[in-house]
């Protein structure tokens, strides 16, 4: 049919609009971003505001491609996307990850599916998973927090590959809790006395440790997240199944075996979870749109990511997780659709008892 | 299941209803200088004038007639002298002109005597029902369904449930509001009226519990009446929508492709429901009703029992009038009202508000692409996918629409009411059902042409057959002329009967079922509207 013609009711709108939606998401991200800039230093500023740059671009280039109008840009989901994939990152990633990884979230995650709306993937982690991928050794290099090394020390980190180990002091690199902790049980250690030596809970709640942007503090991306679901931005169904799930399944494995598998504060405030939970598995355009099939994507993004954390190759799972569950997301609408008023589920009009009393 | 007083869904627009509210209805408006009454101020066809310009007619003289079953009497709402009978500009956004009748005033307000029964309850409710028929009478709230068509299906119901529906949940109206706060007695006793044609065991006014003072002055006139209950439900839209409200009230859903009569309920507005007790108690018939004028670029907007046939633009003057241009001028409510073409078209039976709305109001945006976030999937109070159904209606793929819910749609609004992406969902549902409308009706007229033609052929053959037979007959006769005349004679007229038969074999009776099928489709449109 053509275009729209003024005049079909309603003839009033809440308030709502797409761009409002992908600023208060940002919004919603402040805080943790603020913390990463805090606890990485300039390097980190570098690549948020590269990701940011390079999506804005790539999303243009786009548009000129397919002739679209470039209000588009207006609407904050390149801005979120480029957003979103920077807290995925490593926070002194070199500055070609970070372009590159912008460039491929926006034109391969999004722009080649027709734009926004109609990709299957969500494009930060899809973008991600590409780059982990590719180059496995700058996605996995980990700085400790509050080095701080100087403006033009910096530049040189982000722009000039200069390599980290100039910087002088042991130690600058390493694993995340997740990734040592798999290599210790490997190494035939005793999960429970790496819990009790290595890791500690107050930093991984307050966000004092190895990781990418996003992921260090588990208290202010929890903090995001209640001010998305304050806002009915989001609902709570996926972020609460996904984390119930892992949860659960975190209880069950530390009782069977506590010496193999990690206890259940370990899961839920290491690595990316509440910020996937909150940020990345509630993606509108990727997750299913009933409420019963928001849990079942929560519940199966849980067992993802507690399967590939627990038994899997790569130690953070969660975009794993969210992305093999995006893919299942179509077919999960389809099971999950509503039940329509006067109608059983199979779609056939409900039984009644006829009321009709006398034929005239 | 829902528990009671709830239903899957819905919004909650912006009220709106305060400006309106707080005022008095303003009865008695001047007289305008002309009424403008269209022949068609219901679902069906036009009625047939009985007046002829020139003539005096009286306040409440019947000046046109119904024609067939779903159309409805037009009353004169004042006296005064017909002046014309022609077409003009309806309040239908197509601005298309339809006839009617034009009546000039002449301050008399004199009226026809009126009759009405001495003791309603004493008369057969079938008469009750032919009353409200010869009122005029239609559906208020918007649906113009005849009033008297839901009253005698009630009949053949054993109705178990009358709800009277006063949530009026539409942004902006406050008629139904008004009207219950300060005609309570009337809606109560209107109410029985509706209860005693109907035999319904149970009569609940359904209130949304936004309206305290409307439900305090039900209480009050329903003291001592032990049969009617005031129920109040949630405001939320879209609550006054039947199934909705059905389901609300008796916890029951309405199976798709039945009407609420199947599961022994029946709904009618507090609007009509007044109007069937100003009918039965005072003999008056539909002349007036009273309407929201209402919006932000109003001066000084509130409601007003208005003679049928105002020009709208008159009752804006009536309440200030403009203080800016409007956005947009809307017959009923925002959700689902309709644009009107200019303000030079008149007040009808169902003009529940009359709103010029500002550009902030309206709240209008170029539409953005879909971002699937299900808004409209949360919001739709019939659980369907509205966002599905717009792809299909998009790529003119009609069953794939029909697939995702809209043959259960009731163009509520309240998915593009909350779209972020402002798309306008409701135009897509009113393309696809218009689209689907079409098609079927043109299947009903294969199927119509082709039971014509196979009944032709069969009455063609028939004839020959018949006069094959004559022929042999004559033949036969002529062979045997002299042997036996008086049997030959027996022959032929036999021979004609059978042709006669065959042609008495034409087939009036599939045009009956289509014009059936037809009245089933409008009633079950109008059970979404009410």
């Amino acid at each position: 049919m053509n275009g729209p013609v003024r005049g079909a009711s309603p003839h009033a709108h809440d308030p709502s609009g797409v761009s409002m939606i992908m600023l208060q998401v940002c919004l919603a991200l402040v805080p943790v971003t603020t913390w990463a800039f805090y606890l990485f230093g300039w390097p980190a500023v570098f690549v948020w505001i590269l990701c940011i740059s390079a999506a804005i671009a790539s999303e243009a280039l786009s548009l000129w491609l397919m002739q679209q109008p470039y209000s588009r840009l207006l609407d904050g989901s390149g801005l979120l996307t480029g957003w979103l994939l920077a807290l995925t990152l490593p926070p002194w990633s070199p500055w070609w990850v970070a372009v590159g990884g912008a460039a491929f979230a926006i034109i391969i995650g999004k722009q080649i599916y027709g734009g926004i709306g109609q990709n299957i993937f969500n494009p930060a982690l899809l973008a991600r998973i590409a780059l982990l991928i590719s180059f496995p050794v700058p996605l996995t290099t980990w700085v400790a927090p509050q080095l701080y090394p100087g403006f033009m020390e910096s530049l040189g980190i982000v722009f000039a590959n200069a390599p980290l180990s100039e910087l002088g002091a042991d130690g600058v690199t390493g694993a995340t809790w997740l990734g040592d902790s798999k290599a210790f049980v490997r190494a035939g250690g005793d999960m429970q006395e790496y819990m009790t030596t290595s890791f500690s809970l107050s930093d991984a709640f307050f966000g004092y440790s190895r990781g990418s942007m996003g992921e260090v503090s588990a208290l202010l991306a929890l903090l995001g997240g209640a001010y998305l679901m304050y806002r009915r931005i989001i609902s709570w169904h996926i972020p609460l199944s996904l984390l119930g799930t892992v949860a659960l399944l975190a209880v069950i494995g530390h009782q069977a075996n506590a010496a193999a598998f990690a206890p259940l504060q370990f899961h839920l405030l290491s690595g990316g979870l509440i910020l996937g939970a909150f940020f990345y598995a509630t993606d509108y355009v990727t997750t299913p749109s009933s409420r019963s099939g928001q849990i079942l994507f929560g519940i199966g993004s849980g067992i993802l990511i507690y399967s590939i954390r627990s038994w899997g190759g790569f130690p953070e799972a969660v975009a794993f997780g969210i992305l093999m569950m995006n893919a299942l997301t179509p077919l999960i609408d389809r099971v999950t659709r509503p039940r329509v008023y006067g109608r059983n589920r199979q779609g056939n009009a409900i039984k009644h008892v006829s009321a009709q009393r006398r034929v005239n | 299941m829902l528990g009671l007083g709830r239903f899957r869904g819905g919004v909650h627009p912006k009220g709106h209803k305060e400006p309106t509210r707080v005022n008095s209805i303003l009865t008695n408006p001047p007289l305008p200088p002309m009424l403008y009454l269209p022949l068609c101020q219901h679902s069906g066809d036009d009625a047939l004038p009985l007046v002829s310009i020139g003539e005096r007619v009286l306040k409440g003289q019947k000046i046109a007639c119904a024609d067939g079953r779903m159309s409805a009497n037009v009353h004169a709402p004042t006296s005064g002298v017909i002046r014309d009978i022609r077409a003009i500009t309806m309040p239908h956004p197509s601005g298309l002109p339809a006839r009617a009748i034009l009546l000039e005033p002449d301050g008399q307000e004199e009226w026809v005597e009126l009759t009405p029964p001495a003791d309603p309850y004493a008369i057969p409710q079938e008469e009750l029902a032919g009353l409200v028929e010869e009122a005029g009478i239609v559906g208020m709230g918007g649906a113009i369904f005849p009033a008297a068509i839901k009253l005698r299906q009630g009949r053949r119901y054993e109705i178990k449930t009358l709800i009277v529906n006063g949530s009026e949940c539409e942004p902006f109206l406050t008629t139904d509001d008004r009207l219950m706060c300060e005609r309570a007695e009337e809606i109560i006793e209107g109410t029985k009226l509706v209860r005693h044609i109907i035999e319904a065991y149970r009569a609940v006014i359904a209130v949304e519990d936004n309206k305290p003072e409307a439900i305090a002055a039900l209480k009050k006139a329903a003291e001592g009446i032990g049969s009617i209950e005031i129920a109040v439900v949630p405001a939320r839209y879209p609550m006054g929508s039947a199934k909705q409200l059905i389901q609300a009230i008796t916890g029951q859903e309405v199976p798709a492709g039945k009407r609420s009569n199947d599961i022994g309920v029946l709904v009618h507005n507090v609007a009509t429901v007044y109007a069937i007790q100003q009918a039965l108690v005072y003999g008056k018939p539909l002349i007036s009703r009273i309407t929201t004028v209402g919006g932000d670029c109003i001066r000084s907007p509130r409601n007003v029992e208005a003679l049928l046939g105002t020009p709208v633009q008159y009752l804006f003057d009536v309440c200030g009038g403009l203080l800016e241009t409007p956005s947009r001028l809307l017959m009923g409510g925002p959700m689902m009202g309709q644009v009107l073409p200019t303000t030079d078209t008149p007040m009808i039976k169902g003009s529940s508000g009359l709103l010029a709305l500002t550009k902030r109001e309206v709240n209008e945006h170029v539409p953005d692409p879909c971002i699937r976030c299900a808004r409209c999937v949360n919001a739709c109070p019939m659980g369907l996918l509205p966002l599905e159904m717009a792809n299909g209606a998009k790529r003119d793929d009609f069953d794939a629409a029909n697939d995702a819910g809209l043959k259960d749609c009731i163009l509520c609004g309240s998915c593009a009411y909350v779209c972020p992406s402002h798309i306008p969902l409701v135009q897509y549902f009113e393309y696809a059902k218009g689209e689907l409308r079409d098609r079927r009706a043109e299947t009903d007229k294969l199927a119509l042409t082709k039971t014509l033609t196979e009944a032709k052929t069969a009455r063609v053959e028939a004839e020959k057959a018949a006069k094959e037979a004559a022929k042999a007959a004559k033949e036969a006769a002529k062979a045997a002329k002299a042997a036996k005349k008086k049997a030959d004679a027996e022959k032929k007229a036999a021979a004609k009967k059978a042709a006669e038969e065959a042609a008495a074999a034409t087939p009036p009776e599939s045009a009956g079922v289509a014009g059936e099928s037809t009245d089933q489709t409008i009633l079950t449109q109008e059970e979404e509207q009410s």
